[in-house]
């Protein structure tokens, strides 16, 4: 009878803190206690682990056990705790030696059959983990690519309770899962999809067809991919979706800026928002591309860098929406909620488990919101301190909790409800009130934060033909956005920053003021007030992304006329 | 029925030549009143143990120690506190106690939980 303590993470949004699991093997009535203000998720865990150790052929000790998870202020929820749990148990009857586990993370849920289940917001949790100077992460199959995207740390992946238990037994070196390549080259290769399918013909992954010993079966160490997929087809389940698995989500090679003729305008303006992270409106009658503008900004944006990759991967394993076969989301992501979506959904929320909404889905991409005066107000105008701010803080009675929200917002609205163009010559059949209606869903605030609004109309048979010579290839126009990126970022060297949307207003007039001649136009807008101090640096902020793009080293007059214009772009 | 009862007895048997190996006196058995049954009813130096026994053929259907549980320890306290109105002499502490005995390969292991709550 006697005392095993381990390690575990619990998640408070996107950041893991360590959690201490101990487990106490003493007399009294049989039964198990668990203390340190678990949730239902949590309390269930105590049949899973008993289940799970019985049908791992373990005794489970027939004795009063008491485990308890510290801190006990932080709140614990969901069912990553189950593994360091039963180990802790197996330390404390003496099953596995205590001292081996003590410094060691466990993560995931135990199946009633003994099997490790994935779990969400591995990535954070390893990242807290590693954090707090964890050298060892044991962690379900299924998310070992997740985990291993972490540096510095030893990834355990395991299939089942089973191989964990003779694993710490034996205390051999564990096989180490290689370390992904930073790139955009996430997807399994075609070698590593047979291999799976391979693993998965010769037998369940929890039965005996590979014998006790290899657990964390040591791959054909030959070359990162092989490695990769003998670390994946440990678990059949996840193997079997990266075979049938369609291509990931974030990127969509059938879009391309060329599909969309006829809108030279805005085409320029989606150039100037990927340059530079601006936030964009495109105003127009229905069918004049809005929506195909908007769902090829992410092709014109670049790959992200890796802390920005491991930001977003983070947010969306949190989320649980991670494909499972492409551990990484290294192309901006693109989110475009339905209007019908509520403020939690948009925001973050969630009245225990705070998840991250779609603002933070879209963290480092693109927010698209398509008939955006459809959208209940207050969930447009809880949009305004993430634009400034970068970030959002959701309150709930569990805590707060804060999640990064950066990102690009293009909102697309018809000018009225009945939506006939108005240079065509048809008739609106909307009264002036019903239109200052719609369009006044859209608060001034609002549209304050709006670097660039665009009106777009219908084009004609002949202006879509000859505009069809000037489409310019996603590609082409990447290669610019990225140039100009390039020269933004050089610009920063030795900031935080690194797109023009995010220098903040005391730096833009301290450092990055145009010359006087350049503020000509913006000041005389300033003084017969049409600008506001924050369009002021907005349009500013725009004027640097178009000198960007052009070349120059400072906007001139050129520029920043050029980005009042958009500024002003519509009035509503 | 008859086997059940057979071996339930023959454990309570056990349990209680155990108690008295243990130096505590047997003070009363299968005390029966309108609410229940106290197995055993001992002395421990001072201190009442009311004792509860448990036996099991085998461990198919759980441990024998894993069968009683909080519901069973409060029934034995409210039965306690009835056995105890009836007795002239005041105890200073009373104490629930469990035995759990199991048969294992024709013979029997014991299990003694003292003082469970």
């Amino acid at each position: 009878m006697a005392v095993a303590s381990t390690r575990s993470v619990a998640l408070v949004g996107v950041t893991g803190s360590t959690v201490e699991v101990e487990a106490d093997v003493g007399s009294g009535l049989a039964g198990m206690h668990l203390i340190g203000l678990p949730d239902t998720a949590l309390s269930e865990a105590r049949e899973r682990v008993r289940s799970a150790m019985v049908n791992s052929h373990y005794a489970w000790p027939d004795a009063r056990i008491t485990v308890s998870l510290f801190p006990a202020s932080l709140p614990k929820r969901g069912s990553q705790f189950d593994l360091a749990i039963a180990v802790a148990i197996l330390g404390a009857a003496g099953l596995v030696p205590a001292q081996r586990v003590a410094d060691m993370f466990f993560l995931g849920e135990l199946g009633l059959d003994g099997r490790l289940r994935p779990v969400r917001g591995v990535l954070p949790s390893v990242l807290g983990a590693a954090g707090d100077g964890a050298a060892t992460v044991v962690v379900p199959a299924a998310n070992a690519a997740e985990a291993a995207l972490v540096p510095g740390v030893r990834v355990v992946p395991v299939a089942d309770l089973r191989r964990l238990v003779e694993w710490l037994r034996r205390g051999d070196p564990p096989p180490a899962v290689p370390a992904p390549a930073s790139g955009p080259a996430v997807a399994p290769a075609p070698g590593s999809a047979v291999a799976s399918a391979s693993s998965l013909a010769s037998g369940p992954a929890s039965g005996p067809a590979s014998g006790p010993g290899s657990s964390p079966a040591p791959g054909p160490a030959s070359g990162s991919a092989s490695g990769r997929a003998s670390a994946s087809a440990e678990a059949s389940g996840p193997a079997l979706q990266a075979v049938a698995g369609g291509p990931a989500p974030a990127a969509r090679p059938d879009l391309d800026l060329s599909d969309v003729v006829g809108q030279p305008m805005a085409r320029r303006a989606l150039e100037v928002c990927a340059a530079g992270n601006h936030n964009l409106w495109m105003l127009g009658p229905p069918g004049t591309g809005k929506t195909l503008l908007a769902e090829r900004l992410p092709t014109l944006l670049p790959d992200l860098e890796l802390d920005h990759a491991l930001e977003v991967t983070a947010i969306h394993s949190v989320a649980g929406v991670l494909p499972p076969n492409s551990p990484m989301v290294s192309r901006p992501p693109f989110v475009n909620p339905h209007h019908t979506a509520s403020a939690a959904a948009v925001i973050g929320g969630g009245s225990t488990v705070v998840r991250p909404g779609a603002i933070s889905l879209a963290h480092r991409g693109v927010l698209f919101m398509d008939e955006a005066p459809e959208f209940p107000r207050h969930v447009l105008d809880s949009l305004r301190q993430p634009l400034e701010s970068g970030q959002v803080t959701v309150a709930r009675s569990a805590g707060s909790v804060t999640f990064p929200a950066r990102f690009i917002l293009v909102l697309a609205a018809n000018p009225c409800p009945c939506a006939q163009p108005q240079d065509q010559g048809e008739s609106c059949h909307c009264s002036p009130t019903v239109r200052r209606r719609y369009l006044g869903r859209l608060s001034g605030p609002l549209l304050d934060r709006i670097d660039m609004k665009v009106t777009v109309a219908r084009s004609s048979r002949r202006e879509l033909l000859a505009d069809r010579q000037f489409v310019e290839s996603s590609r082409t126009v990447a290669q610019r956005v990225l140039l100009a990126r390039e020269r933004a970022a050089k610009r920063f060297a030795g900031t935080p920053w690194r797109t023009n949307a995010e220098i903040p207003s005391s730096s833009l007039h301290a450092d990055y003021r145009p010359a006087d001649a350049a503020m000509r136009p913006i000041t005389s807008c300033l003084d017969s007030g049409t600008l506001s101090a924050r369009g002021l640096d907005r349009v500013v902020r725009v004027a640097w992304t178009l000198a960007d793009l052009a070349g120059k080293d400072r906007p001139d007059e050129d520029e920043t006329s050029a980005a009042l214009a958009l500024w002003l772009g519509l009035t509503p | 029925m008859a086997a059940k009862n057979d071996l339930g007895r023959h454990g309570e048997r056990l349990a209680a030549d155990y108690l008295r190996s243990q130096g505590m006196t047997i003070i009363d058995r299968n005390w029966r009143c309108r609410r229940g049954e106290i197995d055993i009813i001992a002395e421990d130096g001072a201190t009442l143990v009311v004792v509860e026994v448990k036996t099991r053929s085998s461990r198919s259907h759980g441990t024998a120690l894993e069968s009683v549980r909080p519901a069973k320890v409060a029934r034995l306290r409210a039965l306690a506190a009835t056995w105890l109105a009836a007795q002239p002499q005041p105890y200073a502490t009373v104490r629930v106690d469990v035995i759990a005995l199991e048969r294992f390969a024709g013979d029997y292991s014991l299990r003694h939980v003292r003082g469970v709550s």
